[in-house]
């Protein structure tokens, strides 16, 4: 292993930037001339518009301009695309109703675009919006599930009956019912995976701007995929041609989902610079966050497993209604369907699998990926379930669960619902994580916790993901529109200094340090001779962006490939130079040799002499060491590990108590350790969140309740434990690099774990359900009901 | 408008300002010290906390106004010419940074800490990060590097 | 935010004039609530009459059997104060947990009180610990101070100018904080000061903070910790919300109560 190639733990390129306050985030960069946007929002979750007069904001100070939907609607603005399409179990396509960037007709929920407010500066622009006057006829709003789906309920869209969206199904339904027919034990759960709002730290804002001369735009977004915001506001929203629209994603402030999904700002502003015509700056408040990033998770779940006399799974039924909010945002359609029903066998050998989902219409925020998208609320499903049905047999949880696993020797393993494993040791995870834990010592100490008035409880989950999304031909195959390789090119520059240009996008994730560690290795140079360029349509040269941990399984490969068409072209040169085969020709260290002999090249030795062709094959090989690669997997990877909580709960207030929590992770190849470990620990703190703390609330006018810190629990520091963080890796098979990737594990694993720690604390109580988040106030509540 | 004076990282400035000028606003829109961040607008997140004559503020929450005079002190200011401030340093070492967008007020946070507590306890390190939000680390490096950082300005 | 006028003021009487010489004037403390209000759009002052600068309103004093504390004082003052840490412990632990360390460095006991917030913690420490609200107007008893939610007895353009609190026997505040703002969704300060026995309750009632009779009535004398943890509050009247119900504050009540006479032993 060199010094900074893979699996150091080099420290990270991008560090001095962000330590010194010079990071480059959207809101820190502003153009001449620059004006400022304000958003006016719908205070209503749903209402129908019968006129915007704008007359008198017009005339406030400052104001520029001030557009409203017909404005847009004017211009044949497109709607929002969706780059999913899901079908219903009779094979009809899913509902698709427009989604106009400006609202036209109605407005669908609190937050949703009324007008926007170009002023010189944005006080004066805030100051303007106030004077707009909206004549809103309130209509009732379809908040819950069950009531939008009610025939009587109100439509979100008028063309979509019953509010639902599509409903899906997938998994063999006759051979499931047989599985259930002839079960000794069935166990069934209602579940609530609760909504969450992403919060990445940095609000998302933008910077549109025009050039009447040649007709270019250029708009700085924070996003996670350049290159898809290009395609889809470029192609469906606004008509403008990729030559003419560059889009520019700097520092991002970190994503988690929130930021990969088309947003109504980003053409409005784009559209609006060309009108005005000068740069327009938005920037998000925290509130407008909370009411217009797209949320997470929303699922309500009914599910029951089959087990025979010997606890051994036989089948399992899921129905799941999935809450899409009031327009389908990018993914959103993918969610809950081929990233959530496609894992429904977990760690386990369960042979009959059936999932239906039910996707609705309501008039809240559009509901899209949060970090793990659709394999948190299956994996939360599915530990729950495996917990209690341990419970109802008299089986340990962790006997049931090496009872029904997928056994090393299983792989590859096809699974009931489309997925082929294709490598891992799940009871391998299991083991360590038990030591880890000292699972062993557990009853030792709740007799201790119980002496001093506590209640304490351990908590298990083994799970597994499908991530490095995704094979283009799978996931074309499952209704996304587009293929989801990934695209890299590696410019040697002469003098053996390297500029990497890759289509995944870094909003935290370190790929400044990473990616430059597989191209240290690759070339066997320090990494200081390494520069990773990204977040740039007018640079890169296309990409699919940063979600579903897919940049080190999908980009990483990319830019593998390219560095090895780079040594398969300085082999060529060098063969020449020395006068070599290149048969004979061996690249190590950074040097090239002709085996056998001393004869030998360095890495920028062969550089140079492809940028000044002196002695040079150039009748056979083109100057310059510059190569482009696409890259797309065979198949998913498939990272899985085990999460074990252990909680102590005050049962006089119900305060819940993390007092260790351990996370064994396969996430196959580890470039860099340092970054593997904050990666999980960012997603546990989000998993904890999530099983804890954070929940979203919406009173049924459609109001949210929890719009701001104030009422929205983010994890902080003193929430959350020290962090018992490992890897045991299976190497990945899916690509070159054998990684699997590690940005969603921490997010997928750790909920159940905690609530299942929750409810081993409380069983002795005779509490035997709780619901996330799992606060002090429902702690306390569970226990007087019980 | 009102003119506003003060010391910001040791350089004296000023300016006109309307009076519902932020200090965070001051900060990033007169003087271009963009590494003091806003991450909310109900004072709670912490991605602007900067130093006021020494100790620790939200300078979202603050009228440029009010610190007529007064010393200010930014992310910006911290490092020696090209060497990091220890605590600065720490954060480096030990991965106690991802986006980077929060960074900067919680190393100020911290160094707050550390002045009127020298030699915290993990504990005390996660009581004190109460006003600060992280989304992307779980906090355990951060931490971690406050911890570290305090133990190198020790010396 | 929007615009208002902003004044420094160099002097009680200079507050006091420009406050009433302002058609909808705002004093301005540590600001650490008024000023996210402002930027909430909540509010709409004309003029913002800025304390900081009158030098004779913040600072600790021990006058014995009392201790008296500087409107503009900070929390953080507070609570790193040697002279309130040895007269009255309970206090400087109170203000060392209010908000987090940016607000404890700028927000002050004069602005908190004057608030009222009904889930702060200084007025649960007020009227616990009895103390005298000082005006540039009157003295005025904490039982009488604190109204109703953010309501207070203070008249238009009245300006507080210290709190005095007196040396409690025994005393300490237990708070059982709002998972998200860290408010109180209860706090108790329980306290005995000359043979009297108070528990003061912040963050519980739909009408801000009171002293919960029955809980006194249980402390007795010893405060008895363990009578107070059986009390069964009554949930009328309490707040109900997405964080609590008013069964679980009533529940809290007893059990912050027994838990802080424990705390002051």
């Amino acid at each position: 292993m060199s010094e900074t190639g893979i699996g150091a733990a080099v420290r990270r390129v991008e560090d001095k930037r962000f330590l010194t306050g010079r990071g480059k985030y959207i809101d820190d960069i502003d153009q001449r001339g620059q004006l400022y946007a304000w958003m006016l929002r719908s205070p209503h979750a749903h209402a129908r518009i019968n006129g915007v007069d704008t007359a008198t904001a017009s005339q406030a100070p400052g104001v520029v301009a001030i557009f409203t939907g017909a404005d847009m609607a004017a211009d044949e603005v497109g709607g929002i695309p969706c780059a999913w399409q899901i079908h219903n179990k009779d094979g009809s396509p899913m509902h698709e109703p427009p989604h106009p960037p400006l609202a036209v007709d109605k407005v669908r929920h609190v937050g949703d675009q009324v007008a926007v407010v170009i002023a010189e500066t944005k006080a004066q622009a805030r100051d303007a919006a106030e004077l707009i006057a909206v004549d809103y006829d309130v209509l009732p709003a379809a908040i819950d599930m069950d009531l939008a789906l009610a025939d009587n309920a109100s439509l979100v869209h008028d063309d979509v009956p019953n509010n639902l969206c599509f409903d899906w199904e997938i998994g063999d339904k006759d051979a499931t019912e047989a599985a259930f027919a002839k079960a000794d034990h069935v166990v069934s759960i209602d579940i609530v995976n609760n909504r969450l709002i992403p919060n990445a730290m940095e609000p998302r804002a933008a910077i549109a701007q025009y050039e009447p001369s040649n007709g270019n735009y250029t708009l700085h977004t924070t996003t996670q995929n350049p290159h898809v915001i290009r395609l889809l506001m470029g192609a469906f929203v606004l008509q403008i041609p990729e030559h003419k629209l560059r889009i520019i994603a700097p520092d991002v402030g970190g994503g988690f989902g929130s930021k990969i999904f088309h947003y109504a700002e980003e053409a409005i502003l784009t559209w609006a610079s060309a009108k005005v015509p000068q740069p327009i700056k938005w920037t998000a408040e925290r509130s407008e966050s909370f009411i217009t990033d797209a949320h997470g998770r929303d699922h309500e779940t009914h599910a029951e497993l089959a087990m025979d006399k010997g606890g051994n799974f036989l089948g399992l039924r899921v129905s799941t209604k999935a809450n899409i909010g009031a327009y389908l945002s990018t993914f959103g359609a993918a969610v809950p369907t081929y990233l959530h029903g496609t894992l429904m066998a977990g760690v386990y050998t369960t042979p009959a699998i059936y999932c239906e989902v039910k996707t609705v219409f309501t008039n809240t925020v559009p509901v899209d990926a949060y970090r793990g998208a659709g394999r948190p609320e299956c994996t939360y499903l599915l530990e729950r379930l495996v917990t209690k049905a341990a419970r109802e047999i008299g089986m340990d949880p962790v006997e049931i669960r090496q009872k029904n696993m997928i056994q090393p020797d299983q792989f590859p393993y096809q699974t009931p619902v489309a997925l082929e494993y294709d490598v891992g040791n799940y009871p391998a995870s299991l083991d360590t994580a038990l030591q880890a834990s000292d699972y062993a010592g557990f009853e030792k100490r709740r007799a201790e916790s119980e002496s001093n008035d506590k209640r304490r409880g351990i908590g298990i989950s083994t799970y597994i993901e499908a991530c490095g999304i995704a094979p283009s031909a799978v996931a074309g195959a499952l209704g996304a529109r587009a293929g989801l390789y990934e695209s890299a090119q590696v410019r040697v520059h002469p003098t053996g200094s390297v500029t990497v240009y890759t289509g995944s996008h870094s909003h935290g994730q370190g790929h400044e340090t990473t990616f430059a560690q597989l191209v240290s290795e690759s070339f066997g140079i320090p990494i200081e001779q390494v520069e990773i360029k990204h977040g740039d349509t007018g640079e890169v040269q296309f990409g699919m962006g940063t979600y579903g941990s897919r940049s080190i399984a999908v980009g990483g490969p990319a830019i593998l490939k390219a560095c090895n068409k780079i040594i398969d072209k300085a082999t060529k040169i060098v063969a020449h130079i020395l006068e070599a085969s290149e048969s004979d020709i061996e690249f190590k260290d950074g040097k090239f040799t002709v085996s056998g002999t001393d004869r030998e090249m360095a890495f920028a030795e062969v550089s140079l002499a492809a940028y000044v062709p002196h002695n040079y094959p150039i009748e056979e090989l083109e100057p310059g060491l510059d190569e482009n690669a696409f890259y797309d997997p065979l198949n998913f990877s498939y990272p899985a590990g085990c999460h074990i909580c252990e909680v102590e709960i005050d049962p006089e207030t119900g305060d819940v108590d993390i007092t260790n929590f351990t996370a064994v992770d396969d996430v196959g190849r580890v470039i860099n350790p340092m970054i593997v470990e904050g990666q999980v620990h960012g997603g546990l703190a989000q998993g904890i969140g999530q099983a804890l703390l954070e929940g979203c609330v919406y009173d049924d006018s459609g109001q949210l309740l929890t719009g701001s810190y104030m009422d929205y629990t983010m994890p902080r520091a003193d929430n959350l434990p020290n962090l018992n963080v490992g890897t045991q890796s299976v190497l990945g098979a899916s690509n070159p690099l054998e990684v699997k990737g590690v940005g969603e594990v921490g997010a997928i694993g750790s909920p159940p774990a905690v609530i299942n720690a929750i409810l081993d604390a409380l069983a002795p109580l005779g509490v035997d359900d709780i619901s996330m988040p799992a606060t002090s106030a429902k702690v306390w509540q569970a226990i007087q009901n019980a | 408008m009102p003119t506003v004076s003060m010391t910001v990282n040791g350089k004296s400035v000023s300016a006109e300002v309307e009076p519902r000028t932020l200090l965070v606003q001051y900060l990033r829109e007169h003087l271009g010290l963009t590494g003091t961040h806003v991450g909310c607008d109900t004072s709670q997140c912490g991605a602007c906390v900067v130093h006021v004559n020494g100790e620790s503020a939200k300078s979202c929450t603050i009228l440029a106004m009010q610190v007529e005079g007064a010393d200010v002190a930014t992310i910006e200011g911290l490092a020696d010419g090209d060497t990091l401030h220890p605590m600065q340093e720490a954060f480096r070492e030990n991965h106690g940074l991802q986006c980077g967008f929060c960074t900067p007020g919680v190393v100020m946070s911290a160094l707050d800490l550390v002045r009127t507590n020298a030699d915290p306890s993990e504990r005390e390190v996660r009581e004190w990060l109460e006003g600060n939000l992280c989304r992307c680390t779980g906090y355990h490096n951060i931490v971690k590097s406050i911890l570290a950082g305090a133990k190198a300005m020790q010396g | 935010m929007y615009n208002f006028n902003y004044q420094k003021a160099t002097s009680r009487d200079d507050a006091i004039s420009a406050r009433s010489s302002a058609d909808d004037g705002s004093y301005l403390a540590g600001g650490m609530t008024l000023i996210p209000t402002l930027k909430q759009r909540l509010a709409k002052p004309s003029d913002v009459i800025d304390l900081a600068a009158i030098d004779d309103l913040a600072g600790i004093t021990d006058d014995g059997g009392a201790i008296t504390i500087g409107a503009m004082t900070t929390h953080a003052a507070v609570a790193n104060s040697d002279v309130v840490a040895s007269k009255i412990p309970a206090l400087a632990a109170l203000a060392g947990h209010i908000g987090d360390p940016q607000v404890r460095n700028r927000g002050t006991i004069g602005g908190s009180i004057a608030n009222n917030d009904p889930a702060a913690d200084y007025p649960a420490g007020c009227v616990g610990l009895n103390a005298t609200i000082i005006t540039n107007k009157r003295e005025i008893s904490a039982d009488d101070f604190f109204t109703d939610l953010f309501e207070t007895v203070l008249e238009d353009g009245e300006l507080i100018t210290a709190v005095s609190f007196p040396v409690a026997d025994k005393a300490a505040y237990a708070k059982f904080p709002n998972p998200a703002s860290r408010y109180a969704i209860v706090g108790v300060m329980v306290a005995q000061t000359g043979g009297e026995t108070r528990a003061a309750v912040t963050g519980a009632s739909q009408s801000g903070v009171y002293r919960a009779a029955d809980i006194e009535a249980a402390l007795g004398d010893g405060l008895d910790a363990a009578a107070a943890k059986a009390v069964k509050v009554s949930a009328d009247g309490l707040n109900s919300d997405i964080h609590a119900s008013a069964e679980y504050r009533a529940h809290l009540i007893s059990i912050m109560a027994s838990r802080a006479a424990t705390a002051a032993g």
